[in-house]
């Protein structure tokens, strides 16, 4: 029997709550899906598998020369990226998120212990994370290039260790100097900044240098190659230890693992008083701006519409996506500044990317809208006929996908009116076969569920990221040739007509 | 824009003929149930009686298998928009958005309702004072306790200045101070014309408060009228069935309610 209260034993409490929280993701709260959840996986890894194979199987015999680290370290970089952004949100979550915390600090356990493994706990999940892309990569590396390759799996277990270091350190120093109301926030957006941060870097460079949104042609590149350290560089540290270098494997999981608890060390015993803080301002009310005590004239579809609007305004998680998303606009911002009457090439690039984003966001917005209202029953109990309801929810989604992209368009409308016109036309059909999506496989919800939104219907969520790709291929090639477009937009239709036919019946309310 | 006076006292504020709804089994089962305009009714029932059910399809929540349900004398069922022009629902757990503040979520309730704002403004001012909310009327609801949310929900289903007001459960975890500011508002209303359907497990506040009350169970009403009706039914049925009256005299709401249910128990 394991001693209760020891680090191992909260370790193990924690392990079973995420391990039942995966296996409730996986199979949407029904037990009964577990073997078709575990046959889809099967499904993904072999997948996935054949991808790598193609990808980088030709690959697994290079030799170590100053292009393939390059190549190596720009991966390891960007994943690291992603890894300190989804750390940081863990993080976040761990101080403001109310759950268990109430029991946890009410208890006799020393909480530094408790924090200590759920720390830990963040640095393991952050890699786990990683592994289900990664693993078929290294798998086929190992097949094809030998057991040095097995490295690479250490040096996930090091990322994880050293990003969910320097996300702890960057969400304490941000409770500390922006104090805990805005550290939600500024840590959720800096989250979506680190993250989307290296991509975007990557791709603004390939756009100036080679007029391209491939990130790759940086990194491939001569003069970067030229320019890089010497082979014996510790920069390279990482990319000789994904590479089967056992020194350089041993130096950085030994140096990521010492920051990891180092940071541990000196964070946990103040993590209970930083969750107590977060704890007084989540129970404190923001006021708002507007103190006028008049109320403005509106129609029942305005007042629904500006409620919405709101909502979303102030909702800090949904905010920092959304931004997210607007940070990946800026590359094919960028193009389109970079080509701007230099010919249809560049502009042909920039369709599907506006159309494909435009899609998604509609998704997301359109869940939030539809199923995640806090108030069902106020709504549905108001004077106005339900389809009044779910018009102006949908017309609030539009007119907030409608302000991110017009001015985009706008600009493109200048340097090519057909291309402007066609993203257009693409960028309405791919939002409103998302909303109509979110609209059909419609749940009742609330809007804290938004980042669990995929668990209540895969189909819907696979509907919604294949309908964006189908209108984003559709507008793609209707820019270069209209009639070719009707291949991809029967496809991109049959995938919507899917999601209709497969969706619940609608039940009176 | 609309704007409603209380209806005239001789006109029913609801009549529910012959209402049937079946989940797996019965929930509500060929009611009938009358509440006159001007009339605080309290319905009364053990847990999974039907109450709850009952009032989400009066509300317009839930659709019935059968039956007719007519809202000052709106056949609600045929035109649900207009019958719920005239009412509002509250249920124990507030329908407030944290993001709001009560202020904005007046507003946003009066622009549902299409009450125009030299109206509604006001009557928000008011019922927000009422409701020792006015110190709060512009800080989101995230922060507040279940008291003050369930007063701004209250609120808001006063701003539209509804004829007939349908609560379920509206005192649960509210303290005593809440509790009272919640009531004297119902009361109010009740004295300016409104029709108030409540539920609830306080027994207390039924036999205070009600005009007459109605006692559901499995899904059928059971009794109505009263207390003094109440206690004659329960006193009765017991008379017949114990050979005594007791039940007549001076028996509270609670020994007649529990006398009603665990008759109608036995004999199913």
């Amino acid at each position: 029997m394991m001693q209760a209260g020891t680090a191992l034993w909260f370790a193990r409490h924690e392990w079973r709550l995420a391990w039942r929280d995966w296996i409730s993701m996986m199979t949407a709260g029904r037990r009964e899906r577990l073997p078709r959840a575990l046959f889809a996986i099967a499904l993904f890894v072999v997948f996935m598998h054949v991808v790598a194979y193609w990808i980088v199987g030709p690959d697994a015999d290079a030799v170590a020369d100053k292009a393939l680290l390059v190549m190596v370290s720009a991966s390891i970089v960007l994943s690291f990226f992603l890894m300190i952004s989804q750390a940081m949100e863990s993080a976040t979550r761990a101080f403001y998120a109310r759950s268990d915390l109430d029991l946890i600090l009410s208890s006799p356990a020393p909480t530094e212990r408790v924090f200590a493994v759920r720390m830990a706990t963040i640095a393991l999940s952050v890699a786990m994370m990683a592994l289900p892309l990664a693993v078929p990569f290294i798998d086929v590396l190992m097949t094809r290039g030998g057991w040095r390759w097995i490295g690479a799996y250490g040096l996930i277990l090091a990322m994880g260790a050293a990003a969910t270091a320097l996300a702890l350190t960057a969400t304490v120093a941000l409770f500390r100097t922006v104090g805990p109301k805005r550290t939600r926030f500024v840590a959720q957006v800096v989250a979506a900044v680190i993250g989307a941060a290296f991509v975007i870097g990557l791709q603004v460079a390939a756009i100036l240098s080679y007029g391209t949104l491939s990130r790759i042609s940086v990194v491939e590149s001569q003069t970067v190659i030229a320019h890089a350290p010497a082979l014996d560089s510790v920069v390279w540290w990482p990319a000789r230890a994904a590479l089967g270098d056992g020194f350089a494997l041993a130096c950085v999981v030994t140096l990521s693992l010492a920051l990891l608890a180092v940071v541990i060390v000196l964070v946990a015993p103040r993590f209970g008083e930083y969750a107590i803080t977060a704890a007084g301002v989540a129970n404190s009310s923001a006021a708002s701006a507007r103190r006028s005590a008049a109320f403005r004239s509106t129609s029942p579809r305005g007042a629904l519409r500006r409620k919405e609007w709101l909502l979303l305004r102030r909702d800090p998680w949904l905010v920092s996506q959304t931004l997210m998303q607007m940070l990946y606009l800026i590359p094919p911002a960028v193009l389109l500044w970079h080509n701007f009457g230099d010919g249809n090439g560049a502009y042909q690039l920039l369709v599907p990317v506006l159309v494909m984003a435009a899609g998604q966001l509609a998704g997301g917005l359109s869940w939030l809208a539809i199923s995640g209202e806090d108030a069902p029953d106020l709504v549905a109990t108001a004077p106005v006929p339900p389809r009044f309801i779910v018009q102006a929810k949908i017309e609030a989604v539009l007119g907030v996908i409608a302000v991110i992209f017009a001015p985009l368009l706008a600009v493109l409308a200048f340097a090519s009116p057909w291309h402007a016109l066609v993203t257009g036309c693409g960028i309405v059909v791919a939002a409103g076969a998302a909303a109509s999506i979110q609209l059909w496989f419609r749940t009742q919800a609330k809007r804290s569920q938004f980042r669990r939104r995929q668990v209540s219907s895969r189909v819907a969520t696979f509907a919604e990221a294949f309908s964006s790709i189908g209108w984003a291929a559709t507008a793609a090639v209707a820019a270069a040739n209209l009639w070719l477009a009707v291949v991809p937009g029967m496809i991109a239709l049959g995938v919507v007509a899917g999601a209709r036919f497969m969706s619940p019946r609608p039940q009176w309310a | 824009m609309q704007h409603f006076t209380s209806l005239a006292p001789d006109l029913f504020a609801l009549e529910i003929r012959d209402l049937v709804k079946c989940f797996d089994r019965p929930a509500v089962d060929h009611l009938d149930l009358t509440v006159r305009a001007g009339e605080f009714y309290a319905l009364l029932g053990p847990n999974g009686a039907g109450k709850t059910t009952t009032l989400r399809m009066i509300a317009g929540l839930l659709r019935p298998d059968a039956g007719t349900i007519r809202v000052a004398g709106i056949d609600a069922l045929a035109d649900p928009v207009r019958a719920k022009h005239v009412m509002a629902w509250i249920s124990d757990e507030p329908m407030i958005y944290d993001k709001l503040t009560p202020h904005e979520y007046l507003e946003f309730i009066a622009g549902l309702w299409d009450i125009a704002p030299e109206l509604a403004s006001p009557r928000a001012h008011e019922l927000l004072h009422w409701l020792d909310l006015l110190p709060h009327a512009h800080q989101r609801c995230e922060g507040f306790s279940k008291g003050m949310r369930q007063k701004v929900a209250l609120a808001g289903a006063l701003v539209h200045d509804p004829q007939v007001i349908i609560l379920d459960e509206p005192l649960t975890g509210l303290d005593a101070g809440s509790a009272r500011q919640v009531k004297n508002v119902l009361r109010e209303r009740v004295r300016s014309g409104c029709t108030i359907i409540m539920t609830t497990h306080i027994l207390e506040v039924a036999e205070r408060m009600a005009d007459r009350i109605g006692v559901i169970s499995r899904g059928r009403l059971i009794a109505e009228g009263s207390l003094d009706e109440l206690r004659r039914q329960a006193g009765h049925r017991a008379g017949h069935a114990a050979g005594d009256a007791a039940m007549t005299v001076g028996a509270s709401l609670e020994d007649t309610f529990l006398a009603l249910v665990a008759e109608q128990a036995e004999a199913a």
